[in-house]
């Protein structure tokens, strides 16, 4: 694949903000639900939906397209916020996150909302999933790709290697993983509460390809996925570091973020920290 | 008397010929394989008890060796339905649904999607092995769980048209088998319908209903034929779909017969038993007796000997149906 144009990247970033923006609002409104993790996958779900998946999103149910299970459905909000800035639903209906009737579960349900993929909550399961999916894809003779984006703090499932495991067996190079290492989970840092590392060698012995790469730098990720579809022996398991909170200084790295909505009063300072940020982020890049 | 139109077999007393449910599973299998190409079957290291060898050596293309890991083994299938395919997991119930209920829950009860999932050696007619491996809490945990279809076949023939049928609906199932060779009493025309309960035994002038599910069902036919030689007119129903439940037949039944007896190889609570109770004490409140384990695990042992020791033995089916009688 070509390299981005710098209008493009721009155009990204600028789209991760205004995702940013419609997840403090919808959290605002919904009056729970999780913040820093779906703010720290903003760049990441801003890439998927916008350059990286092959989609459609006026119809969902497209049977080459590729394939965005979820595994840790908590962070569902930058997945929802993605998808409607990306067609599939109007961004309005951002607001009835969580609300009694709405489609828009507290975590996402498969039957509930077209283009969800999978139901997920429960942590760990979602790498099997996916590894299923590609397995049962690859039987058909598929091309489409199947891509898991995940916690680090669910590494610490069973559920989790065994699915590990399974991909490695059979070489499932059409499944592309994406854990999303943001070093936090509900009761403190990871390597605290029960260390991962070191995260790259595990799942490199367990026939994975791995790459680093940082969760916030958008083209470097979409060349990370580049570089996945073109490994044809392995799964490939891309390590994002990302800083949880992402895009607000108060909530940024600090764990207390992870399972709580910020208050009104609080989302007026962050949309106003998000509307001025969109500048800032295109100086980094340049 | 025998219902003639359950068309059963005509050495059904003497009990001649058996297997195993999980025989007919393995036949069921390979015919369903046959019939569709999105059958898979994942097995989480018991390729050969749990008698997935036929499809395997048959249809080695699509089966899938998950290794011992069977919550691996439900969520891999889960991804596996939600693309397309129809896939069949295998293990002991013990392990599935026993260690895996909540990936089954999640993703694929929840999930909506058809993943039917075969617990062998249920009950404690397993034997040997104990307590470990013979599960008794498997029909609870499934019939809990909204979406789910729960089958219990009452012999190797009902297992073969449970395994077709179940391949067929569309929709998440569980399946429970047993490990023990037991008397087969149905044939190829024996009428088979997820959700439709048969009559084997009985007539107008019956005076208790007995429920049964699974191999004990020919343990329930066995009391009836001994009850009927005493002056006692019974009837049988295998409830071989345990959900969704045949209430139109329960309760006609119960009605019919003013007391219930329900037969299962499984916990009292949260079985066969609890199901007919729900619906007859909403729908039509009758006297029950329950043959089935009452709270307690198993042992190691021989299966006849577990099932007198446990209390799911003829005479204990005969006793019962004495006892509930009285309160009719």
């Amino acid at each position: 694949m070509e390299a981005l144009t710098d209008a493009e990247v721009k155009r990204l970033e600028n789209k991760a903000g205004a995702i940013r923006q419609t997840i403090i609002e919808m959290l605002v409104a919904a009056g729970s639900g999780h913040t820093a993790g779906p703010l720290g996958m903003a760049d990441i779900f801003t890439a998927l939906y916008f350059h990286v998946l092959k989609h459609d999103p006026h119809n969902p149910a497209w049977e080459e397209r590729d394939r965005l299970i979820l595994s840790n459905g908590h962070i569902t909000p930058v997945r929802y916020a993605a998808m409607a800035h990306a067609g599939y639903f109007p961004v309005e209906e951002c607001l009835t996150l969580r609300k009694f009737g709405s489609r828009l579960q507290g975590h996402p349900e498969r039957d509930k909302l077209p283009g969800v993929e999978t139901t997920s909550g429960p942590l760990g399961s979602g790498l099997s999933q996916a590894s299923g999916y590609a397995y049962a894809a690859r039987m058909d003779g598929k091309t489409f790709r199947v891509f898991c984006a995940m916690s680090d703090g669910e590494q610490q499932e069973g559920n989790t290697w065994e699915g590990a495991m399974f991909a490695g067996k059979y070489r499932l190079s059409n499944l592309t993983a994406i854990m999303d290492r943001n070093n936090i989970q509900i009761d403190g840092m990871t390597e605290d509460i029960m260390p991962l590392e070191p995260l790259r060698d595990k799942y490199e012995a367990f026939g994975w390809h791995v790459l680093e790469v940082d969760g916030h730098n958008i083209p470097q990720f979409i060349q990370a996925c580049d570089e996945a579809s073109a490994i044809a022996e392995k799964p490939t398991l891309i390590l994002a570091h990302t800083i949880p909170g992402k895009g607000i200084r108060a909530i940024e790295r600090d764990y207390r973020w992870h399972g709580k909505p910020p208050s009104k009063e609080e989302a007026v300072l962050f949309l106003n920290e998000l509307r001025t940020m969109e500048g800032k982020v295109a100086s980094e890049h340049q | 008397m025998l219902n003639l139109e359950a068309k059963l077999r005509e050495d059904i007393w003497e009990a001649k010929v058996s297997a195993a449910t999980r025989d007919g599973f393995g036949k069921g299998l390979v015919e369903a394989g046959d019939a569709d190409a999105r059958i898979v079957a994942l097995s989480a290291d018991l390729t050969e008890s749990t008698r997935v060898e036929e499809f395997k050596k048959k249809y080695p293309e699509r089966f899938i060796e998950v290794g011992v890991a069977e919550q691996n083994m439900a969520t891999v299938a889960a991804g596996m339905a939600n693309y397309g395919k129809i896939p069949f997991i295998t293990s002991y119930a013990a392990f599935s649904p026993g260690r895996n209920w909540e990936q089954i829950r999640t993703t694929i009860a929840l999930n909506d999607v058809p993943v039917i999932v075969c617990g062998m050696h249920s009950g404690v007619s397993v034997g040997p092995d104990g307590a470990t491996h013979q599960m008794l809490e498997d029909i609870a945990l499934m019939r809990a769980m909204p979406n789910m279809v729960v089958i219990s076949p009452c012999d190797s023939e009902e297992g073969r048209k449970a395994t077709l049928a179940a391949a067929k609906l569309g929709k998440p199932v569980y399946m429970r088998f047993g490990r023990e060779k037991t008397a087969i009493m149905t044939t190829a025309e024996t009428p088979f319908e997820i959700g439709k309960a048969n009559i084997l035994y009985g007539g107008d002038t019956s005076v208790c209903a007995i429920f049964a599910t699974g191999a004990l069902v020919h343990n329930a036919l066995l009391a009836a034929k001994q009850l009927e030689s005493e002056g006692v007119s019974v009837s049988v129903i295998n409830i071989h779909t345990i959900k969704p439940l045949d209430k139109e037949i329960v309760v006609r039944e119960a009605k019919r017969a003013g007391a219930v007896v329900t037969v299962e190889e499984h916990q009292v609570a949260g079985g066969l038993g609890s199901a007919i109770a729900e619906t007859l004490a909403q729908e039509a409140p009758t006297p029950i007796e329950f043959i089935g384990v009452h709270d307690m695990y198993g042992q190691s042992g021989e299966p006849k000997e577990l099932i007198e020791h446990y209390g799911m033995g003829v005479s204990h089916i005969v006793a019962a149906v004495k006892k509930v009688t009285t309160r009719r």
